[in-house]
């Protein structure tokens, strides 16, 4: 088997796991920029943050025969200093240059206050000025659906967004018609106590479909498993679903939208 | 666009036999949860705090598992939902707690 995860934060990950996503068949891992678990406290803090994304987390990965991609942003935990945001996003574009950036991500919202909003419009700016992919999170729990609206409502009123170029992340059943209904790709995340289960994620393909969808795992420093993707293959071969299905849904979906940046090319044969 | 129906309408043909091993599979596992749930709402109970807002939209939530319409899942999850739809003056500096209290922020 052979999988692509595309959300994983695996700076705060163990060697333990590299080994173990790679012997679960990871073909690679990209990795979105997130918050640290506490508010960086300068431009410069980020700018160490995006070296690390850029320069030395590959370089780990590569110790392990994984190819590893970032995308680069502030989080929207930390988009209530508008300063320290606008003086983080003009800074942002001595990075894209760089040969494992894909985008711009994960953007988005976590509490729904005007001033996240006011960063995330800024950053669809910067990604549609500099023709990057986006990739956005939508807020935690009871948040959720109103964020996602109130996302999908901003990207739709940006002349130069194009919902092809777009994943919409950590969708759960409330919230992923809104994002495939638009034209956006979907993103479902697999936590053990919150977003969605691997039996759920299995759901979600039988009632939407297939096309513009890809499962991951969003491991970080909180409870989650950089397994989560590979294990939702067996949910899949258990419900019958053949080999094919498994390798469209995690290997060649994420692969086709990811493949929409000239830099994601994997030496692995397609098919 | 999305193909979406409801919950009981696959999008495209389910593999043969699936129905058996959605049932063995999965009945252990989720018969397990439903004890928690049940042991969890006898427990804050026990411990006086039912009342807690948390509390009460579990079980507001709990009454959709036998209501005997679809979309069950999708549906807890709206109950549980900001049901407004501006965006926050300000942001309260807290994590999102799982279920909405108007007054919250
Ligand atoms: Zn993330």
């Amino acid at each position: 088997m052979r999988y692509i995860e595309p959300h994983g934060h695996m700076v705060s990950r163990t060697t333990d796991d590299y080994q173990a996503m790679v012997a679960a068949g990871c073909a690679a891992v990209c990795e979105p920029a997130f918050w640290a678990g506490y508010d960086r406290g300068s431009v410069e803090g980020f700018r160490d943050y995006f070296r690390q994304l850029t320069e030395y987390e590959p370089a780990r990965a590569a110790k392990f025969l994984l190819p590893h991609y970032s995308w680069l942003c502030l989080n929207p935990k930390e988009s209530e200093d508008l300063k320290l945001a606008a003086d983080v996003l003009a800074m942002i574009p001595e990075f894209l240059g760089k040969k494992n950036v894909l985008g711009i991500g994960e953007i988005g919202l976590n509490r729904n206050t005007r001033n996240e909003l006011k960063v995330l419009e800024l950053h669809v700016d910067l990604a549609v000025r500099h023709d990057q992919l986006i990739l956005v999170h939508t807020p935690h729990l009871e948040d959720k659906k109103k964020g996602t609206q109130l996302i999908v409502d901003l990207l739709r009123s940006h002349r130069g967004v194009k919902p092809g170029r777009v994943i919409i992340d950590h969708v759960e059943e409330h919230t992923i018609r809104q994002v495939l209904d638009q034209g956006y790709w979907a993103g479902i995340t697999l936590y053990p106590d919150s977003k969605s289960s691997p039996p759920r994620a299995v759901d979600m393909l039988e009632i939407c479909g297939r096309d513009r969808i890809w499962l991951n795992s969003a491991c970080d420093w909180g409870v989650s498993d950089p397994l989560a993707v590979p294990k939702t293959a067996l949910e899949m071969r258990r419900r019958g679903y053949d080999a094919e299905f498994v390798d469209q849904v995690l290997y060649q979906n994420p692969l086709r939208f990811l493949a929409q940046c000239p830099r994601f090319v994997l030496s692995q044969p397609a098919g | 666009m999305s193909n979406s129906r409801d919950s009981r309408s696959p999008v495209s043909p389910l593999p043969p036999g699936s129905g058996a091993a959605v049932v063995d599979t999965g009945f252990i596992p989720v018969r397990a949860k439903l004890l928690e749930v049940a042991a969890f709402l006898d427990r804050v109970e026990r411990h006086e705090v039912a009342d807690d807002f948390r509390c009460e939209a579990l079980r507001e939530a709990a009454q959709v598992l036998v209501d005997g319409r679809p979309e069950r899942a999708r549906r807890i999850l709206e109950k549980l939902s900001d049901p407004t739809s501006e965006p926050d003056a300000i942001s309260s500096g807290k994590a999102a707690l799982g279920a909405w209290r108007p007054v919250q922020k």
